[in-house]
């Protein structure tokens, strides 16, 4: 009786199409739970290469339903992410993902912004230095002499 | 007056950066296959189910792998001009990508067939493994079986004769 259930168990599977494209939303089953996150975390972190600025979850092109199809085929096969996206990146290169790697190309995308904020700190402070440096002077003879014109006072 | 030049000089440097961003196309990525051996397959022939089409069909001549489909509006752009270089004798294989059979071979009856051969992928397993994102895709491919050049979009007589013919040119040219 347990084999017919395991059976019967597996239809939905087949059913549920791991060989067809698979549209957002489709329920997928996963032996383990970790299985599951994998192929939650792949699709989010990977992006979709027809419509840019989508990854592939929520993503409903047909590249799109393919790919999860592959990803899902390779993670119920008990591939790890580092292979799965190892796959994807030697076909589609680097753009597809979404966390990019630290590499020399990529260098000033990663430390632009810290860049931008040194630069930033840099000539704000320049700005303050030369602005206590004019307040430190204090007035020229000439303006003493004219704030004493307007005033009607010695200084 | 530095400080004009200054902000000038970054504002310029600011449109620079900016213009040359909205001159590039999106669309194109660069594709980690150039100069990587032509991804293996075995696909049944799209005239011809009995027929294999494979990988090693590719070899020993420098050829173009257009990957197209019935569907694939801007396919059709280009169509006449893939017509005219097979009548030049450029050898033209094709990859119908995610098609079904009877469009596709309706679609070449009406526009002519400009391929000597052509694979039949119909779930997009080829396509994935090619790195197919958006047909119309021309893949450059050397006698030695090694992308040379991909390119997206359907072809223009400038990237003819500016990029590819020259380069299949210096392909066939070169001892192998």
């Amino acid at each position: 009786m347990r084999w017919l259930w395991s059976v019967l168990r597996c239809l939905p599977l087949l059913v549920s199409a791991p060989l067809a494209a698979i549209p957002v939303g489709t329920p997928l089953e996963f032996e383990t739970p970790a299985q599951e996150e994998q192929y939650q975390t792949l699709i989010r972190e990977l992006r979709c290469t027809v419509c840019q600025n989508q990854s592939l979850v929520n993503s409903n092109a047909g590249l799109a339903q393919d790919l999860r199809r592959n990803i899902y085929q390779m993670t119920r096969a008990g591939q790890d992410q580092e292979r799965i996206t190892e796959f994807m990146v030697s076909r589609y290169g680097d753009f597809v993902l979404y966390r990019p790697p630290l590499q020399p190309n990529t260098y000033l995308l990663w430390f632009g912004p810290i860049l931008f904020l040194l630069v930033g700190v840099l000539v704000l402070v320049a700005m303050i230095g030369r602005q206590r440096r004019a307040h430190d002077k204090g007035l020229s003879a000439e303006e003493r002499a004219r704030l004493a014109d307007l005033t009607g006072q010695r200084l | 007056m530095l400080r004009l030049v200054v902000s000038f000089g970054v504002f310029g440097l600011l449109v620079l950066l900016l213009w040359t961003g909205l001159g590039l196309d999106p669309r194109e990525l660069p594709s980690p296959l150039v100069g990587k051996p032509a991804p293996a397959f075995e696909l049944p022939e799209l005239l011809d189910a009995n027929e294999r089409f494979q990988h090693q069909a590719l070899r020993g001549q420098t050829s173009l792998l257009n990957v197209w489909a019935s569907w694939c509006v801007s396919c059709r752009a280009e169509h006449s001009l893939l017509m005219q270089l097979a009548r030049e004798g450029v050898p033209i294989y094709g990859l119908n990508y995610k098609d079904t059979r009877s469009d596709a071979i309706a679609y070449l009856r009406r526009g002519g067939n400009p391929y000597r051969a052509i694979g039949f992928d119909e779930a997009g397993q080829v396509g994935i493994d090619w790195g197919v994102y958006g047909t119309p895709e021309t893949f450059v491919i050397g006698p030695d079986g090694v992308i040379r050049y991909k390119h997206v979009g359907p072809l223009s007589r400038r990237v003819l004769t500016e990029k590819i013919l020259p380069l299949m040119q210096s392909l066939d040219g070169a001892p192998s």
